[in-house]
């Protein structure tokens, strides 16, 4: 039913919404069929490794608000395809494994690691990245109380620090808890302890963390000043 | 211009630019994502081939074979580089072990191989495909194993003054102790990378790198090509801590790749990768003595150190500091250096005095307890205003006892119990610790090039780096300053070989430099403005972006009506760092609370006071030092590239494995700046910062885990598990 | 990262059947760990087949009072979900110790089950392992080995499981819903879920090929101080050194399991005997058959410490 060698046709409909390009020239390495759950484990090179064409597949997306189609290697992660393949480098590779928060993009109103996430996975997914926040001309807030808080140095890891201080507070306010949060059932508030502990997933080898903090409290302030401000009867 | 005379009033000294807090030029680019980094070029550039590179999988040994049949063969691949068919290669006067290793491997996880691919993913896949047999053979992992077997290093020869074995056993009051630092990794958040493209027999390379200069020289040492067929260029760095000092295989592979592929290649180094592929901050063992009267007065200090390098490398020179920080007639210094098989050991933010001062300053608080006094006290009883091995010699500017008069009071060091484990809140143990800072300010001649055009625009262009330490601002602050523009009539141009010769970034010279280098060649610029606008008179005045003398006042911009007027200069140093012993010093001050129960140390207070000439944007010059306070943090409390002895390599080479401190790990950070300018460092009279924040800042940490808990530990980094057992029985 | 097909999943039984059909399948959900993998080639799939649009993203009350989590409940929902907070309050602690904000976003309930050691040596290719390379050798035994498990271990390999949520989920007792390859489902009580390394470290759980975990059922609540203590070096973003969930009830008795020390989840019901007796007799009950490496020798002190600071503030 299913056949590898030849997969033009067959992976048609495998692969949704995707023209495959491209064929195994061999069988899969784990010919074996391996279970889907982690009990095989596979050895770095055991013989002789097949040699096997990229598969390519087409993806939509918007990202920024702009509609985008790629065509792209499935093996791509959102990071390299927002890198690489739209040239939207204000994203960062400081890892590629998930451990600095450098990549970290708002995937859906969500902030994650956009390294450890293939493009494929986002079809009809709204991506927002550093530069869909705002521009060097008309700075968006949290950019603009970085800048005047000197909340970076080298600013390598400055684009995944600001899309998740954005992210940060938007998940304060959605009353979302945290390892510092001393009640779980009270509604976590933008203290400096909340904040250093929801940013941990992005590392500043700089040392900026506490310029990054001031930076964070002053937007948080002004967003409650602007909550208040729409509360109010008058 | 030549700096052989203590500098005298001039311009910078009207402050109008110079010495404000001032935001990063660069922070609207930084902040948006569109400040270019080396990997991120696809704008200068066309046809970028991916290369990924294959670290060795052992440490010692040889390359018995190599079968690149099948990724040369694999989807997308243009090329495979190894050492067979790289050519001959030379090595850089600042690398240890070569960048490409076979057949020879001298250390894991050095480049075997480099996949030149269409796309990324095939190139990494391709890697995968490489098959090496390796003949390993044994080597030296271990420090402690090889420490009886270390020698002097060339260069770097013991230091006595009187008699230190004499004094010290005389002594009433002694203490001998020994302190381990371990392994550390810069783990800078860029990694290296370098895109390269030939022209011909030319070579440029984006890429991140600290020292353009030298890079340019040991890229022509290595590929054996003239200097001047290669540029490199690195305007933005993502970070480089020392790590970026010097070419790395990125840079090499790139080249090699995109000479074998024909093309422009792309490399960066996988973080997994980075931690021995690279260089590290070696480990150290070092032997602290001192003799002291019953008074506290210091009669002997000792420091001896012990650490590890591949063949030809050099020791970390952690004994440095002890040579000069504080008083006492008989002194001894020592380092021995042990070969190692580890991954090339090399400069780390503040080498020498980063792990020197960890040891140092705990010894001070060790001896300080023994003798009953106040670790402040002990310090400052012991201070000196001249360099302790050649009296006569005095500092420009030492004013390390007001840094830790002002850190005690502001701190509320007289509220510390000076018994240890005696304060207690609740389920933690909550002590202080205090540490002097101390870091050379070093000079060294540095060139720019300005150019004012005819909207009275001036421009700098000079090969200087800015690696996150603020440098494209302090330039314009210096250039708008001497030429009397506001900062937004002065664009800055940097890391880009075709400029003039900078200091480079590295430590913490780069600012006093850097600046003074940009001064000079507006001071020149400022002679051409004045011939072109005809004022003969006396030194023209130039401010609010015009030119007055003589009654006569006219906009800057009209000097270069008829053309832009350029002047290039350097600025060169004379003697006065031989004659005055030219230093930045600081007192650290940290609080700590220990959980009683589980061990787990936290931060919460942090306080550096520090001396260090005029600050040039105390803004960047702050986050300097909280940046410095934090990787210390890190030093003092987590960091450790763990050794496998066996198998000899970090093994815990990733960001997960390897952790350096988080947001929740540092708390609030206040940063003092003394008043201070020092005209006998240079026109701007200024020093570094950068590393001072580092110095010490590890020992204040541990003395507050000590003062909490009566732990003292003595070997880094200071984890639970090493107070746990003496920690309160609980009920 | 070899190369791989790639289909989105149409319903779980559809998705475990060609898991078991199609050579060198594997699911992804949230693929924070996968992908982590893959970059390495430690995990080498031909064909991911993504789960996320199988709807199996809901908490549900169960008939019996309990609570029905779907697989591809994110970690961060899970926390959050003020029914958990409530009554399941060990999960939501455990939950939010765990990773960082943007991996909990995308991190799945049963993918973080599923996860791998971080054993450092299972993550170096160029490393013997074998729980990556069967019949390899373990090159952690002898090596550096801090981190790694005390209990439980084996000659084969001492990694430990890395996950907090799953620590809580043992001592809340939960059990984990799956479907088989022919359609079938079936219950497996978490306890069972994984398992010891022995001589086959490479066999991680007893799910059979092509078996997909479509839900973890939490028992009805259980009432009482529900605690998760994780200690580490680092203040967040790190892995646990040893960490505690614990249930304790008003009258002294409770449950307790321990993280970081086990290749599993480590619970022994029997030590839970001793919970009015205190933290030491409940931790020589749980680490009885310790085996620790002079590295890690201190996780022992440091468990019985930790249960005595949690059994402290559940008194209050």
């Amino acid at each position: 039913m299913r056949n590898h060698g030849n997969a033009d046709v067959s992976r048609r409909g495998l692969l949704l919404g995707a023209a495959a390009s491209a064929a195994l020239t061999a069988t899969p390495r784990h010919g074996q069929a391996m279970p889907a759950d982690a009990d095989v484990p596979s050895a770095p090179h055991p013989g002789p490794v097949p040699i096997m064409n990229p598969v390519m597949n087409r993806v939509s997306l918007t990202v920024n608000g702009a509609a985008q189609t790629l065509e792209m290697d499935t093996r791509t992660t959102l990071l390299d395809a927002l890198r690489e393949h739209l040239r939207l480098t204000g994203t960062k590779k400081g890892c590629d494994h998930g451990q600095c928060g450098a990549c970290t993009v708002i995937v859906d109103g969500r902030r994650i690691n956009s390294c450890l996430t293939l493009a494929v996975m986002h079809e009809g997914g709204s991506v927002t990245t550093v530069e869909g926040l705002g521009t060097p001309a008309k700075l968006h807030p949290m950019q603009a109380a970085f800048v005047k808080h000197d909340g970076y140095q080298c600013g390598y890891c400055t684009p995944g620090q600001i899309c998740s201080a954005v992210a940060v507070l938007d998940e304060i306010k959605a009353g979302i808890p945290s390892h510092v949060t001393a009640s779980l059932t009270d509604a976590p508030q933008a203290t400096n302890a909340e904040m250093r502990e929801r940013m941990s997933g992005n590392v500043c080898r700089c040392g900026a963390y506490s310029n990054i903090l001031e930076a964070m409290t002053e937007v948080a302030g002004q967003k409650m000043a602007d909550q208040q401000n729409g509360r109010d009867p008058a | 211009m030549k700096f052989d005379t203590p500098a005298a009033a001039n311009p910078i000294d009207q402050l109008k630019v110079v010495g404000k807090a001032t935001d990063r030029i660069d922070g609207p680019l930084k902040t948006t994502g569109t400040a270019p980094y080396a990997y991120e070029r696809h704008d200068v550039v066309a046809n970028q081939a991916h290369g990924f590179i294959l670290g060795s999988a052992i440490a010692k040994g040889r390359i018995s074979r190599m079968d690149i049949a099948a990724a040369k063969v694999a989807p997308g691949v243009i090329a495979v580089v190894t050492a067979e068919n790289a050519g001959t290669l030379g090595k850089g006067k600042w690398n240890t072990a070569a960048l490409l290793g076979g057949p020879e491997i001298q250390h894991y996880h050095q480049a075997v191989a480099l996949v030149v691919a269409e796309t990324f993913e095939q190139a990494r896949d391709a890697a995968g495909l490489i098959k090496v047999d390796y003949q390993a053979e044994a080597g030296a992992y271990d420090l402690a194993a090889a420490r009886n077997g270390a020698t002097v290093a060339k260069g770097e020869p013991d230091s006595t003054v009187g008699d230190f074995n004499g004094a010290y056993t005389a002594a009433p009051v002694q203490l001998d102790a020994t302190y381990t630092t371990p392994d550390q990794g810069h783990a800078m958040m860029e990694p290296h990378a370098t895109i390269a493209a030939w022209n011909g027999d030319k070579l440029t390379l984006w890429t991140a790198n600290q020292m353009i200069n030298w890079g340019v020289k040991d890229v022509s040492q290595t590929l054996n090509i003239p200097e001047e067929n290669i540029r490199l260029i690195s305007p933005y760095i993502g970070g480089g801590f020392g790590g970026k000092l010097f070419v790395r295989s990125d840079a090499l592979m790139a080249a090699l790749g995109a000479k074998v592929a024909g093309r422009p290649v792309k490399v960066a180094l996988t973080r997994p990768l980075m931690f021995n592929n690279t260089t590290h901050r070696p480990a150290t063992i070092q032997r602290i003595r001192i003799g002291a009267t019953r008074e506290g007065r210091i009669t002997a200090i000792g420091h001896e150190s012990w650490s590890g390098d591949l063949p030809g490398g050099k020791p970390e020179t952690a004994v440095q500091q002890t040579r000069l920080l504080y008083a006492g007639a008989n002194r001894l210094t020592a380092m021995r250096l042990a070969v190692l098989d580890l991954p090339e050991g090399n400069a780390m933010r503040a080498p020498g005095e980063a792990p020197g001062l960890m040891a140092l300053e705990v010894a001070m608080d060790e001896m300080a307890e023994k003798l009953g006094m106040d670790p402040i006290q002990f310090r400052i009883l012991n201070d000196t205003q001249e360099d302790p091995e050649k009296p006569g010699r005095p500092y420009s500017q030492r004013q390390l006892t007001e840094c830790l008069r002002q850190g005690a009071e502001r701190f509320g060091w007289a509220k510390r119990d000076p018994k240890p484990a005696s304060v207690r809140e609740g389920r933690w143990l909550v002590g202080m610790g205090m540490a002097a800072g101390f870091r050379n300010n070093l000079v060294t001649k540095s060139a720019a090039r300005v150019r004012l055009d005819g909207q009275g625009m001036v421009t700098v262009e000079t090969d200087m780096t800015d690696i996150g330490t603020g440098t494209y601002t302090i330039i314009a602050q210096t250039a708008a300053e001497t030429m009397g523009v506001p900062l937004d009539k002065v664009a800055v141009r940097l890391g880009d070989s075709n400029f003039p010769v900078s200091c480079g970034s590295g430590g913490q010279w780069g600012a006093n430099n850097s600046t003074a280098g940009v001064y000079a060649a507006c001071m020149k610029l400022r002679q051409s403005v004045a011939r072109k606008l005809g004022f003969n008179a006396a030194e023209p005045h130039f401010a609010d972006g015009h030119v007055s003398s003589g009654g006569h006042t006219v906009p800057l911009a009209q000097a270069a009506k008829d053309g832009d007027l350029v002047a290039e200069d350097q600025i060169e140093y004379g003697d006065l760092d031989k004659k005055y012993q030219q230093s930045t010093f600081a007192g650290h001050f940290v609080e700590v609370a220990v959980d009683s129960a589980t061990g787990e140390i936290r931060l919460r207070r942090m306080l550096a006071v520090c001396a260090a000439g005029r600050i040039l944007n105390p803004k960047s010059a702050r986050s300097q030092v909280i940046g410095a306070m934090t990787m210390g943090a890190g030093a003092a409390l987590m960091e450790e590239l763990a050794v496998d002895k066996r198998r000899g390599f970090f093994v815990n080479h990733d960001l997960a494995g390897y952790e350096v401190p988080v947001h929740a790990d540092i708390p609030h950070q206040e940063v003092v700046f003394l008043d201070e300018v020092d005209p006998i460092s240079s026109p701007m009279k200024a020093k570094g910062v950068g590393e001072l924040g580092i110095c010490g800042v590890g020992a204040a940490v541990a003395n507050a885990v000590y003062n909490a808990t009566g732990v003292r530990v003595r070997d880094y980094p200071v984890t639970l598990d090493k107070v746990l057992d003496h920690l309160p029985e609980m009920t | 990262m070899r190369p791989f097909t790639y289909e989105r999943a149409t319903s779980p039984a559809d998705a475990s059947a060609k898991a078991a059909s199609i050579p060198g399948a594997r699911f992804i959900a949230g693929g924070t760990n996968l992908l982590d993998l893959m970059k390495l080639q430690i995990e080498t799939p031909a064909h991911l087949i993504d789960v996320n649009g199988l709807g199996l993203d809901k908490i549900e009350e169960t008939p019996d009072g309990g609570l029905r989590v779907g697989a591809l409940v994110r970690n961060t929902d899970l926390a959050a979900d003020m029914r958990v907070r409530r009554h399941y309050a060990v999960l939501s602690r455990a939950l939010v110790a765990g990773a960082s904000g943007q991996l909990r976003n995308v991190a799945t309930t049963a993918g973080n089950l599923l996860q791998r050691t971080r054993c450092p040596y299972f993550y170096d290719p160029n490393q013997p392992c074998n729980k990556r390379q069967p019949g390899s050798g373990c090159s952690a035994i002898g090596g550096v080995s801090r981190q790694l498990g005390v209990v439980g271990t084996s000659e084969a390999c001492i990694a430990t499981h890395p996950s907090d949520m799953a620590v809580a989920m043992r001592v809340l007792d939960a059990t984990v819903e799956t479907v088989r390859p022919g359609g079938a489902t079936r219950a497996i009580p978490i306890a069972e879920l994984h398992r010891l390394p022995g001589d086959t470290p490479h066999v991680e759980t007893s799910l059979e090929r092509g078996e997909l975990i479509t839900a973890v059922t939490l028992p009805k609540p259980v009432g009482g101080a529900q605690l998760y203590h994780k200690v580490r070096d680092r203040a967040s973003y790190a892995f646990a050194l040893v960490s505690v969930a614990a249930i304790v009830q008003p009258d002294g008795t409770g449950r307790v399991a321990l993280g970081g020390v086990a290749p599993k989840p480590w619970r022994v019901e029997a030590a839970e005997a001793h919970m009015k007796q205190g933290a030491k007799a409940v931790t020589a009950g749980l680490l009885a058959d310790a085996r620790p490496t002079d590295d890690n020798r201190f996780k022992v002190r440091l468990a019985e410490r930790t249960l005595a600071a949690v059994l402290a503030e559940a008194r209050g």
